[in-house]
Formats: C-alpha cells, structure tokens, sequence
C-alpha cells in the first residue's frame, strides 16, 4: 500500500481538466517518471505558477468539485504518483479520474462541499493532512487549528488501494 | 422488472460483484490507441504477463500522432505493431489505413448493439450510437481489458434526453449535443448513461447519432446510448448479414436492448429543436455554449474541420456545402481532416476534397492530431481556432490558445468570413 498524507496543494477551482493536470503535448512520453516536471502545467488558476515549488513539495491536493473532468489520460493521476501525491480531496471527482487514483492504489476522497470550504480556511497557512486509512478519517493540521473528518469510500475502491491497484486484485481473482 | 437499456447490457455482462455496487463486467471488445495503450503494454510485459485475454476482441489503431512526427511518438507506434503482431491482432490499422479510433472501429462494423466496449480514450462514449455501453478508462482499466477480458463499473443510472421537434435549416446534432451540455453542465451525468431518444434522433443517421454520443463525456457522461432501430441495421447489415435471416429478423433481435416501458430514470430533460439557434462554445469549458448570434463577428486564425465528432462523411458534406465556389479568407488558416480513409476516398469521390482546396484548406490524412494540440495544426499561444471538435479546454489545441467549438457548418462560414459566422445567413449548394 502506498503513503498519504503531508502538506497540502490547494487548488480553489471546480471542474478541473486532466489537459490542466497533464497537458497532451507530454503523452508521447512511455515513461511515468518523465511527466515529473510537467504536474498542473496548464492550470488556469490566478496567482498559481507550477514551477513554484511549494508545488513540488505537495503531498496531498485539495480542491473544488469535478476534479480530473475530460481525457481519459491516466497520466493525470501518474504526474501526481511520480511528484508523491496520493490523495487527491474534492467535493466530486470525474468518473475516470476518480477510477484511475483507485486502479493505481492511490486516493480519490469526497467530503462535502461544506467540509472542502472548512479545510480551505487553512489555504495559505502551511498546511498538511494525515490520512488513517484503516479509521476513514483524515486529519488537517496548520497553524489555524487542528479538524479531524471522517470520509467515506466504497469497499470495491479499499480493497483497490489495499490491493496496489487493479491489475494487482484483478490478477488474483479472474 | 423495466430495466433501461444499460441495465440489461450490465445484467447480460456482469462476471462478478467482488463488493455490493462493484460490477465487473465480460468486455466484448477492447480497443486500443497508440498514446495510451504503449504503457500498458510494457507493464504487461514488465509483469511477464505479456498476454491478451481473445486477440479477436481487440483491435487497435494509430491515429493521435500519424505519421510519427519525432522519435517518441515513432516509438509508441513500434511498441503497438510490434504487440499486435506478436499476439495475432489482425485488426490493427497502421499508416495508410489508420482513422481517427471513434470513426474507424464503427466504419469497421465492429460495435453492435448490447455490446460492451472500452478504450483508454474518453470520447469512447462515441460506440453508444449502436446501443452499447462504451465507455473511456484509464490505461490500468485497459491493461486489465487486455489481460481479462473484464473491467469494473458502478451500476450506471441513465438520464434520458428527448430531442423533440424539426431541426431548423443550418442546426444540426453537433448543435443539439452542445445545447444538452449546456443543460446538463460539465458534471450533470457524472457516472450516468445518457439516453439520445425524440423523433429527432429517430431520423438521425448513425453519424449524427455518433456526434450526440461523442460528447456525453463532456456532461461527465459514462456513456451516450442510442436505440438500435432501423438505421442501425442498415449502417451493420453488410456486417452482420450473415447472422441474420433478414433485416427485420436483425431489428428485432437489436430491440430487445431498448429501454423498457416504465424504466427507471434519475432525470428527463426535453429539448425543442424547433427555434434552435446554431450554438458555439465560449471560454474554456464545454458548457459554456452560446447561440451563434451572440458570438458572431468574434475574429478566428485558425478553423479545424475533422475529428471523432465531426470528421464523417455528412460533416464533411455540409461544410462543402457552403465551401463550395468560394474562397475562405485570406486571414484563416483552414484545416481538414477526413477521419478515416474511406470518408477521405468517399469525399475525393464526391468532389468535396476538391472544393476545400478550391477554397483554400489544407487537407490533412486521418489523425487525431490538431483536437488535442499534438500534431497537424497546433495553435500559437493567443491564437484562436474555430473548430468542430469536443474540447474548448485551457490549451487544448496549443498552449496559450483558445478554441470555439461548432458545428462543420458554422465552421466552414467562419473559415469564410474570418470570423465566427451564422450559416443560416449564407446560401449553400446542394451536395
């Protein structure tokens, strides 16, 4: 099973497009590892920069509703995998995004849109979540205060990340 | 009980339900592109697991990036020839016989009614003209395919949209697709079917019937589905004739995956056609559609005519229509891309490849390229392109640049005014 959890990205848009988080031109690539450089390169957000790299150091991505919408790429979760984030937390995700972060044993989390604005009154604080996998509960630290959430994930999406993924559970099974 | 039509390709399909609410589902057909298969391939490989669960259930194409254009995307094609021939996939369509993935594999009579079909491509949802579950995954979602046979899905609800009435002169199904996603929003259908019926679509051809379907993704649809009727068994009857005994024996084995009566849906939305206006996307989402009037006149470098939405026959056949005995302005710069090369033989054999060059476009072979700003029309950054593919995003079709999306005929008056431009305003010829 993979790692979650540490300082967080917040990125304050809805419907969030995997072309923002990898942008087509860099598909040619056959390896994951050189996407690295790429993350968010597109991200039409004011006052982002992704070569900013409080990006880079980023552990856990948190932002609005529809995250990941359009191509299919999982490069989008991989561009995430190889700059070691795992989680991503939103108020919705799309369905391809969402089922590529699981396929890849990694963390698509939705909370309410009343909890995503709780922990976005931590944006600009020095941020950072600590996931309990087995508890269902993440937890936002920053110099604003401490919460503790629980979250809600589908069994068949558990036994993904705890499987590593599902080439990994799908190998075992069928 | 009355089940929808995904609801019974799911019941027909389902392997196994690991968890309450998990469905794997048996996959019909796996299909393949060169941009997101390469990766699945080596892990396959890396995993000494290099093996494909029915050769004749795959096929695959290059089509994003063809002819290769450096030594990387040169690399993705070898990767993909090289698989297809070491495990005997006969339908693997290569330089010189290669389309866009959404208009070849259909061309090809690969996609029948009830079946289920994924491909690591989003615009998959485009397989659901025929009264499929098609659906874009992931490249892991695709290596499993390969692998098994299989692939995971919640239980889909369908939101059902009736297009009712008569479709006006210059309106057409990329209009009607854009105006359901300016209903539903970029997330309306997430994790649902979307439901093509009304008498509109009743009298839509199988590619018009593909370019509703082809933007179900942009509403966060899982799939567009059509009922398989009538139309359906004539565009397949070359294909499936010898399965049959009749046509009308192949129409009603083709219903029996029609929605029932009394089925259960999570929304209905209606559509009038009757006043529509020729609709045009604005900013950097696909939802962000406007009538044609209250965008005309706003200046384009670029038009882009092709695509898995818009790169048929009968797209090409309206634009042609307005091109015809004029010249595109001298501020365009106009690209065609016939989406496969029997649309590109059939359009030559009609004289339409003729009039875009008489007008001034340049015609490009098949390929994916400009729609995704990987090849054959990329955008400068500050350019603007009118185009008749699915995606307006931030950067889609070249860093920096922006995109309008339309229907062939507001994009070909556009590539002739300069401008975006209302083809209810020009006369066209009959094609």
């Amino acid at each position: 099973m993979k790692t979650f959890g540490g300082k967080v990205l917040f990125l304050d848009r809805s419907d969030i497009n995997t072309d923002e988080i990898i942008p087509a031109k860099y598909l040619t690539e056959i390896s994951k590892e050189a996407l690295r450089p790429h993350m968010l390169e597109d991200l039409k957000l004011d006052g982002f920069s992704s070569q900013d790299p409080a990006v880079f150091s980023s552990k856990v991505v948190v932002t609005r509703a529809n995250f990941g919408c359009g191509s299919s790429r999982e490069h989008a979760p991989w561009v995430f995998e190889v700059n070691d984030i795992n989680v991503v937390i939103a108020s919705s995700f799309a369905r391809i995004f969402r089922q590529n972060m699981f396929n890849c044993g990694m963390l698509a989390i939705e909370l309410p849109e009343a909890q995503i604005e709780e922990l976005f009154q931590h944006k600009g604080a020095d941020a950072c979540i600590a996931i309990d996998f087995e508890k269902d509960m993440l937890t936002i630290i920053s110099p604003n205060g401490t919460k503790a959430f629980l979250f809600r994930l589908a069994e068949f999406d558990k036994a993904l990340v705890k499987a590593g993924g599902w080439v990994e559970f799908a190998d075992l099974r069928y | 009980m009355a089940m929808t039509l995904a609801e019974k390709i799911f019941k027909s399909h389902v392997r196994d339900e690991p968890f309450p609410g998990a469905l794997v589902l048996d996959i019909d057909v796996v299909l393949c592109h060169e941009i997101t298969t390469p990766i699945a391939i080596n892990d396959l490989v890396a995993r000494g697991k290099d093996r494909v669960f029915d050769a004749s259930k795959i096929k695959a194409v290059i089509d994003h990036v063809t002819p290769a254009k450096d030594s990387k995307t040169a690399q993705q094609g070898k990767i993909m020839r090289d698989w297809a021939r070491r495990h005997g996939i006969r339908d693997f369509f290569d330089v010189g016989r290669n389309g866009v993935c959404h208009a070849i594999f259909p061309e090809k009579g690969f996609i029948r009614p009830g079946y289920t079909v994924i491909m690591g491509d989003s615009h998959t949802c485009t397989h659901g003209a025929f009264g499929a579950f098609a659906a874009g995954v992931g490249t892991t979602d695709l290596e499993v395919g390969i692998l098994k046979g299989v692939c995971s899905f919640r239980a889909p609800e369908t939101i059902r949209v009736n297009v009712e009435g008569i479709l006006p002169e210059g309106v057409y199904a990329k209009d009607v697709i854009l105006c359901v996603i300016k209903h539903l929003t970029v997330k309306g259908a997430t994790d649902c079917v979307i439901e093509f019926r009304g008498n509109v679509v009743t009298k839509m051809s199988m590619e018009s019937r593909m370019t509703l379907c082809n933007m179900a993704i942009e509403a966060g649809g899982t799939s567009g589905v059509c009922m398989p009727d009538e139309v359906t068994v004539e565009y397949l009857w070359p294909f499936v004739s010898g399965e049959y005994a009749d046509k009308a024996a192949a129409l009603a084995d083709f219903k029996k995956w029609w929605s029932d009566e009394g089925c259960t849906y999570k929304k209905v939305l209606n559509i009038d056609v009757t006043n529509m206006e020729p609709q045009v996307t604005v900013g950097y989402k696909p939802d962000e559609v406007k009538n044609v009037s209250e965008v005309a006149g706003t200046p384009v470098d670029q038009v882009y005519i092709g695509s898995c939405t818009n790169g048929r026959i009968e797209d090409l056949r309206v634009a042609a229509a307005y091109l015809k005995g004029r010249k595109i302005s001298p501020l365009i710069r106009g690209i065609v891309s016939p989406a496969t090369p029997k649309i590109f033989r059939d359009a030559e054999d009609e004289g339409i490849i003729r009039i875009f060059m008489d007008a001034g476009f340049c015609v490009t072979n098949p390929t994916c390229g400009a729609c995704l700003g990987m090849s054959n029309g990329v955008l400068a950054p500050g350019e603007v392109c009118a185009s008749t593919t699915n995606r307006n995003f931030n950067g889609r079709m070249g860093k920096g640049g922006m995109v309008h999306l339309m229907s062939p005929a507001v994009a070909a008056v556009t590539a002739l005014e300069g401008k975006i431009a209302d083809p209810r305003t020009f006369a066209k010829e009959s094609m």
